[in-house]
């Protein structure tokens, strides 16, 4: 079943064409990875997708309801949650108050004026469910602005986790924090979202160890259009493709990630 | 077990600290001149009106430059319901100051809240200075620059006319102004601690993060500028029968000015700050004026001051001092 599409995505900046005739669809159960050198579209695919931006033509889809352009906070409400780029946090915030918006939002209870946000027990609760998936609890007290970058970089995703989503796009979850963490990263997120019901993850990633590993698809952007779309083991056919768009430095490394693969030790999640 | 006895300690004693302001605010009349409790009965009014703007301006990071609009539409809706209605009930008059300041402010708000930063604050500026014309040049209904006369009051329905005039505002009047300023301040804290007020928190940190978590941002803030404008509508309606007489220089911009340096000087980011600022202004500004003509610019050095030394203002530098002393241990 198709959970998110996208029909002929067109978005200008003036006379820059962002996206140029984006067009896919993703199922139910689908992990999707979007990949593409720097300036090929994907934060600006994230954001039109998401309802931040309007895209000059072309419509998105979230099961059968149109979504172009229907904004954030509408978005968040029918079940689909993002994550950012770049630390997204609010400052004076500690963790278990930061997930909480999320929680209380989610519930419906944001318009409650009257009653004791720490006395609400399901509120609290359900916030530290999130913050335990993502060993954040022993850290519910510290205001994020203290935290270290990796932990920010945590919260955002977590925050957006506590929302119960159907979909979530995450753009770049990894960046910025060490490669040995990065395959922990991405293995709490997975089975964060397996727990809490998450049925697609769509995300845009640098790291093509990470791509290749977890990924059921893969669709990679050059300059606004689509160049390949194909599940990982199929990339090597378009592997030219590929290659143009990621330069030579990716291009090896896909190829051993690739070997990595056929030598058994990659495990799909 | 031990942290929780020190959460508990620690409320108990801000709670302890509350009981014993409170009773001396109370007493204050027994033991002070008349003069200084005139003076503390107008911080009441003031305080209530401070509360109101820190919801939007320390919650949620939206800062009015018209806040006095709403303090003279409770102002004078006391003048109007005492003066050409003959309806003297307090109650009556608080509850129509509200309705009056929540209509308009949905009204005004529905347009400011489309801005932030200085276009909000510039837009509500504005609206306080038509009002300000509409008050002048209207004179028939508002007596223009001249103003209005406010008649005494009833209180919970007793007529307090016998008494004479000091006696009635330092205490009879002072005691009711007390009251629902503690009312107003405990219905405050309980908005600012609750869904509704950690919302608002996050759409003053980063609205864009507010938003994807499905905070609607614009009704939310819609919501702050209504509630803050029936509490400096509040504000505005307990001051009038205190000052006797209202004038259209109660909607003056500089007054919303005054309503800001009050919120800086106390602190904004702390819930009581605002209050803090209130007493320090309007006593400060009593002596300062009797020592000098120039009292605007003592505050204005006051104002640059603060900002660059102690943009937290007194409550910031309380707070960092009880920090560190709590350091030291």
């Amino acid at each position: 079943m198709v959970i998110l599409s996208a029909s002929d995505l067109r978005k200008y900046y003036g006379e820059f064409c962002a996206l140029d005739g984006v067009s896919f669809k993703i199922n139910e159960g689908e992990f999707v990875s979007i990949i593409g050198p720097n300036g090929a579209g994907k934060t600006t695919l994230i954001n039109v997708l998401t309802g931040l931006l309007t895209p000059n033509t072309g419509k998105v889809f979230y099961k059968d309801k149109e979504i172009t352009g229907i904004g954030p906070e509408k978005l968040s409400k029918l079940g689909v949650a993002r994550s950012f780029q770049l630390v997204n946090i609010f400052p004076n915030f500690t963790v278990l108050e930061f997930l909480m918006v999320a929680v209380v939002s989610r519930l419906g209870k944001g318009t409650n004026f009257y009653s004791s946000l720490l006395r609400d027990q399901k509120v609290t609760s359900e916030a530290l469910e999130v913050a335990m998936l993502f060993g954040l609890v022993g850290k519910r007290d510290v205001l994020t602005k203290n935290l270290p970058q990796g932990d920010k970089k945590m919260l955002d995703v977590a925050s957006a986790f506590a929302l119960h989503p159907e979909v979530i796009l995450l753009d770049e979850p990894t960046s910025g924090v060490s490669t040995s963490d990065k395959n922990k990263i991405m293995e709490t997120l997975v089975s964060a979202s397996k727990k809490i019901g998450i049925k697609s993850i769509i995300q845009v990633e640098h790291d093509m160890d990470i791509v290749f590993s977890f990924s059921d698809r893969i669709i990679a952007l050059h300059q606004g259009k689509i160049l390949s779309d194909s599940a990982p083991g199929e990339i090597e056919k378009n592997e030219e493709v590929v290659c143009t768009v990621l330069g030579q430095k990716e291009c090896f490394k896909i190829f051993s990630a690739l070997m990595h693969e056929h030598t058994g030790k990659g495990g799909k999640a | 077990m031990k942290p929780w006895q020190e959460i508990l300690s620690l409320k108990s004693t801000k709670v302890l600290i509350l009981i014993v302001v409170g009773l001396l605010f109370l007493g204050l009349p027994l033991f002070a001149s008349q003069y200084v409790s005139y003076l503390m009965l107008t911080f009441f009014a003031y305080a209530v009106m401070v509360l109101g703007l820190n919801l939007l301006f320390g919650y949620t990071g939206l800062l009015s430059f018209g806040h006095a609009f709403f303090m003279a539409i409770g102002a004078y809706t006391a003048a109007f319901l005492t003066g050409k209605f003959s309806i003297l009930y307090m109650e009556v008059i608080l509850v129509v100051a509200v309705i009056i300041s929540s209509i308009l402010a949905a009204l005004i708000g529905a347009i400011c809240v489309r801005y932030i930063k200085i276009y909000f604050a510039m837009l509500t500026l504005a609206f306080g200075m038509l009002f300000y014309t509409f008050l002048l040049k209207f004179y028939y209904l508002t007596g223009g620059d001249e103003g209005m006369r406010v008649l005494r009051p009833y209180l919970l329905g007793f007529n307090l006319s016998e008494i004479p005039k000091m006696q009635y505002l330092t205490r009879s009047y002072y005691i009711y102004t007390l009251v629902i300023l503690a009312i107003l301040t405990f219905v405050m804290w309980k908005i600012v601690s609750s869904p509704f007020g950690l919302c608002l928190k996050a759409i003053r940190d980063n609205p864009e993060k507010a938003e994807y978590l499905g905070v609607s941002v614009k009704r939310y803030r819609w919501y702050a500028f209504i509630i803050s404008g029936a509490y400096a509508a509040i504000g505005g309606a307990l001051l009038a029968p205190a000052i006797g007489q209202v004038d259209p220089g109660l909607t003056y911009w500089t007054h919303s000015g005054t309503l800001v340096f009050m919120t800086l000087l106390g602190g904004f980011e702390n819930f009581f700050g605002p209050l803090i600022g209130g007493v320090v202004y309007i006593f400060l500004q009593d002596k300062v004026m009797s020592l000098t003509t120039y009292w605007r610019f003592i505050f204005g050095a006051i104002l640059a001051f603060l900002v660059i030394v102690a943009p937290g203002g007194i409550a910031g530098v309380i707070s960092s001092l009880v920090k560190k002393e709590k350091g030291g241990e």
